[in-house]
């Protein structure tokens, strides 16, 4: 109760150094958000190219019907597999005409129906990689009425390869800006500390507990931490909005982010008072 | 109470501070720690207040021993030994009430009892119609009661004093060792540093001890005869003033 308290006075007390503090909190917070929101949209973009990403099993002509079924089984069957569907020759032909409406003339005139029957295999969210589509369309190719099984190889590659490197980059430039974060947070709680220095010699002089002592000044620099995540959230949001009305669509983070970043300014803030505490609590 | 056994303090670079240094001070007993600057006053008052550690020797303080003394276990020997010192070390912008009051709150004071025994410390340094001035209001001697009643907070076994009155005048210092005698005559400990021979001088019933380059040169205690009467006078007594 007592650590509640004085963190609640330092803030009363100092309120210019306290405030100051807790918006470096907020604009190094801010950055992290204005990063996480660009690799959140970046994800979106990416998991739905992802989830195009689909083997095609087509069928020979003379396939017979029990044979689809048993194919259709069976592959409904695989572990990595989430639907499997079917798609006759008319159903392909009905498709390209409503799909591809530059062809639809040619698609009418001609009496052969050119397109062959095939089964869409759909995979399970995190099992469309390229390791798996192969494996799905390999395992396809060995029946004997499969002309041949699909997956747009060359793209799947891409867009795997796109990924690696996003998700590179997002651990080295986050775990940047995290650390940069945290250098500003460590250095603006360091000085709001410095400003305290007498108290907590007063405090080591008279006896007082290294808990007792710490306790309040790690609850400030968690609500310091804290207020500036809040700024932070605020600033992110704004940005959002902007962009959002006058440059393109984005989609906001989920609130699950929003508290983690809540909760990461709290920490830095926490862990950065503690670090700062620990040498004026040698001097004496 | 206090005792320290061959005790040797050497800084890394300004070498030697303290050297080979043994004396003992009993409860209720005044004592007067004096010797030039540099001569190892100060570093003497932080190995009794364990903010240091002796590089040789053992610092004993009401059972708590140099050696086995632990971080953790620090405040316990802190809350026997109150500490004032010349420059006062007051908390700024606060009154001389939430002063004193500061040393109960975060030593583990009840809540209801802080504001009356903090009353009742500055009535016995003679202040308490000053309670709710600012330290900064204060003048330098009104501000040393203000630290001394801060440092009796936690009724120490003893009092630590370096150079208190080091920086008053000759009223405020006259003022300040009354209440130093006061304390010391309801039975507690003080061993102040100072170089004002005129002030020891003024208390010759007080025991006296000089340090020389960080080493003990004279226990007015141990020593046969008053020498040359320029420490005190008679140099050899023990209790109150």
């Amino acid at each position: 109760m007592y650590a509640l308290r004085e963190a609640i006075a330092a803030f009363r007390r100092a309120p210019v150094l306290t405030g100051l503090s807790s918006a470096m909190v907020g604009l190094a917070l801010f950055v992290v958000g204005l990063f996480g929101l660009a690799t959140y949209n970046l994800q979106l973009t990416l998991s739905a190219i992802e989830e195009r990403v689909e083997v095609v099993v087509y069928l020979r002509d003379d396939a017979r019907q029990s044979e689809i079924d048993l194919l259709l089984g069976e592959l409904g069957d695989l572990e990595e597999v989430r639907l499997v569907r079917y798609l006759s020759k008319r159903d392909a032909l009905e498709r390209a005409q409503r799909e591809l409406p530059e062809f639809g003339e040619l698609f009418l005139e001609s009496e052969v129906n050119p397109l062959p029957q095939s089964l869409e295999v759909e995979l399970r969210p995190g099992d469309r990689n390229p390791e798996v589509v192969e494996r799905v369309a390999d395992w396809a190719r060995q029946y004997p009425f499969v002309e041949d099984a699909l997956y747009g190889e060359e793209w799947v590659d891409r867009l795997f390869a796109l990924r690696r490197v996003g998700l590179a980059s997002t651990a080295v430039l986050g775990g940047a800006f995290a650390l940069v974060a945290a250098l500003i947070i460590g250095t603006a709680l360091r000085i709001a500390i410095f400003a305290r220095r007498d108290e907590i010699y007063i405090m080591r002089l008279v006896g007082a507990k290294r808990g007792f002592i710490r306790r309040p000044f790690l609850l400030e620099g968690a609500l310091a931490g804290l207020a500036g995540g809040v700024l932070a959230w605020l600033m992110t949001y704004g940005t959002y909005r902007g962009v959002y009305a006058y440059l393109f669509e984005v989609a906001w983070v989920p609130g699950t982010w929003v508290v983690a970043g809540l909760a990461t300014g709290a920490a830095f803030g926490a862990v950065s008072s503690a670090l700062a505490i620990r040498r004026h609590l040698r001097e004496v | 109470m206090i005792k320290l056994t061959h005790v040797s303090k050497e800084y890394p670079k300004r070498g030697f501070a303290l050297r080979d240094v043994s004396f003992h001070i009993k409860k209720g007993e005044f004592a007067f720690l004096t010797g030039h600057s540099g001569s190892g006053k100060s570093t003497t008052l932080r190995l009794i207040h364990m903010a240091d550690h002796p590089t040789d020797g053992e610092v004993r303080v009401s059972g708590y021993s140099s050696e086995r003394v632990t971080e953790r276990d620090l405040w316990k020997v802190r809350r026997r030994v109150g500490y004032v010192f010349q420059d006062f070390r007051l908390l700024p912008g606060r009154t001389a009430l939430e002063n004193v009051a500061f040393a109960l709150q975060v030593t583990d004071t009840p809540a209801k009892a802080i504001e009356p025994k903090a009353q009742r410390l500055l009535t016995q340094v003679g202040l308490a119609p000053k309670a709710r001035a600012f330290v900064n209001e204060l003048s330098g001697g009104e501000q040393q009661r203000v630290a001394i009643a801060r440092a009796l907070a936690n009724d120490p076994y003893v009092l630590l004093a370096d150079e208190p009155t080091g920086n008053l005048d000759e009223r405020a210092t006259r003022g300040v060792m009354e209440l130093f005698r006061d304390i010391n005559a309801k039975g507690m400990a003080i061993l102040m540093a100072t170089h004002d021979m005129e002030l020891i001088k003024r208390h010759p019933t007080a025991r006296v001890f000089e340090l020389d380059n960080g080493a003990l040169v004279y226990d007015s205690d141990s020593a046969e005869g008053p020498r040359e009467n320029t420490r005190a006078n008679p140099p050899a007594s023990t209790g109150t003033l």
